[in-house]
């Protein structure tokens, strides 16, 4: 028999609320995490990009002072969500050596790196901390993870673009099914609200440019889509083996039954048109989960709102499901969490599976003709859910796909 | 500057930098084994105390400073008085 993974606590920080509680509400209640950005160096800079979804929560705010001060934003943020996973799944009594963190980031610490290069350039040598590269180390979000919950078992920092949160999930599935560890703590941590993060994607004509309605910038799946919008956040999940999670009777929220990867193999930014690769990676979520396309109810899209991106997508969904599925896409409300996005997801996956709803669209108006999918908007729909996929893709042509099943 | 305030300005680094209680940072204390400070906030505290007595901390003194009180004893008789 093979071994059941199952998901039995939840993490996160977005900019819809500082817990899982919170963000899954406005999720559900269809509010927007998006905001214009007060920075001066908005001006300062003239950036083409004046909004984002900030956290709702500001780190600092629940970390001690030297934490905050030691630990870069992602890290902050990776921590935090790990915390709350953690007690959410009872705090599990676990052997070190059998307990594995893998935590993903898409950029890792760019504020550090900005930032201590402003004093390398202004002050000098003297004046740069020596934590710079333990805090933009891009594995660090993970190592952190890993020294504050003494996990020996192994610690990993899968980088794949927009889809790492994602992967960290597939990874932590492999492991346990391996029979590797008992436990691992995985998930995704994403804080690069920066003048260079904006310029860069602004100048690759990926992100969404209006400018005067924060709220609406974000438009998924819509015919007026101009791209997407910088969020930043973590979530993060405590994955057990099935049997390890029975002997200590822990509350189950949902199982991740399937995960599925590929790789376009087509250009380092577009995603291959038709979808061919999003769908072999979806496809073979599903056959590891042993479902037929038939069985998914649900599925909640990467769909970040750019014009490539989401037509692409839509093709690959009815191909490996079909049009019968409910599709959320969250990155009208999250804004686009770049290497937390699949985690934060995924999360809100296991969320609607539980509670037996799927979360609006935001901002979806006038769908693409190219979309051809029954996608939740306006309100929260309720219904029985036994199946859900996550998808999520990254630069690189990286595709993840994760098929949960309820509990 | 008397060994008194040296010892309250090198108290108010340390705290800044590792979080530890001002009240706790007495001369006989080492940094590493009983105020737990690792050698990166090592650097930290050596840049900091540069800046506010006006000394230089070379890495090869640094390393030969296990205690607050070699520290406070350091910077007294590096200081111009």
């Amino acid at each position: 028999m093979t071994t059941e993974v199952v998901i039995t606590g939840l993490g996160a920080t977005t900019p819809l609320g500082g817990d899982v509680t919170s963000t899954w509400d406005a999720l559900r209640s269809g509010k927007s995490g998006v905001v214009a950005l007060t920075e001066d160096w908005v001006d300062r800079y003239d950036l083409p990009v004046r909004i984002a979804a900030k956290l709702a929560v500001d780190p600092s705010d629940s970390l001690p002072r030297v934490q905050a001060r030691r630990w870069d934003r992602c890290e902050q943020v990776a921590v935090i969500a790990a915390r709350e996973a953690w007690l959410h799944a009872g705090a599990p009594e676990v052997e070190p050596e059998r307990l594995a963190v893998v935590i993903g980031t898409g950029i890792g610490g760019a504020i550090t790196l900005l930032g201590q290069d402003d004093l390398l350039e202004n002050a000098g040598v003297r004046k740069v901390s020596p934590l710079t590269i333990p805090m933009l180390m891009p594995n660090g979000p993970a190592a952190h993870v890993g020294l504050d919950l003494g996990a020996r078992g192994g610690v990993h920092a899968p980088v794949a673009a927009c889809a790492s949160g994602a992967e960290a999930l597939a990874i932590a599935w492999r492991m346990l099914r391996a029979g590797e560890v008992d436990v691992v703590v995985a998930g995704g941590a994403e804080a690069c609200i920066t003048p260079i993060t904006l310029a860069g994607f602004a100048q690759m004509r990926a992100m969404s440019t209006r400018n005067n309605e924060p709220e609406r910038a974000s438009r998924p799946f819509d015919m007026a889509r101009d791209g997407f919008v910088l969020g930043e956040g973590a979530g993060v999940m405590v994955m057990e083996r099935g049997d390890f999670a029975a002997a200590r009777g822990a509350t189950r929220h949902a199982r991740l039954a399937g995960v599925g990867t590929s790789s376009d193999g087509h250009h380092i930014t577009a995603p291959e048109p038709e979808g061919i690769g999003a769908a072999r990676a979806i496809s073979a979520a599903l056959r590891t989960a042993g479902l037929a396309k038939t069985d998914i109810d649900h599925v909640n899209a990467h769909a970040t709102a750019t014009t490539v991106g989401d037509v692409a997508e839509a093709a690959a969904i009815r191909t490996a499901i079909g049009d019968h599925t409910v599709v959320t896409a969250p990155k009208g409300a999250l804004g686009h969490l770049l290497g937390a996005a699949g985690a934060v997801e995924g999360l809100a996956c296991v969320l609607a599976l539980r509670d037996g709803v799927v979360p609006p669209t935001l901002n979806l108006e006038d769908a693409d003709p190219g979309v051809r999918l029954d996608v939740a908007t306006g309100s929260a729909r309720e219904m029985k859910l036994t199946a859900a996929v996550n998808d999520s893709f990254g630069f690189g042509g990286h595709n993840v796909a994760l098929a949960f099943i309820s509990a | 500057m008397t060994n008194e305030e040296i010892l309250k300005g090198i108290a108010e680094i340390v705290n800044e930098v590792a979080g530890v209680e001002t009240s706790e940072i007495t001369p006989e204390k080492s940094f590493v084994d009983e105020l737990d400070i690792d050698s990166l906030s090592m650097v930290e505290i050596a840049v900091q105390v540069e800046d506010r007595f006006g000394v230089k901390v070379p890495d090869e003194v640094l390393a030969n400073l296990k205690t607050v009180g070699d520290a406070v004893d350091y910077v007294a008789k590096t200081t111009i008085t």
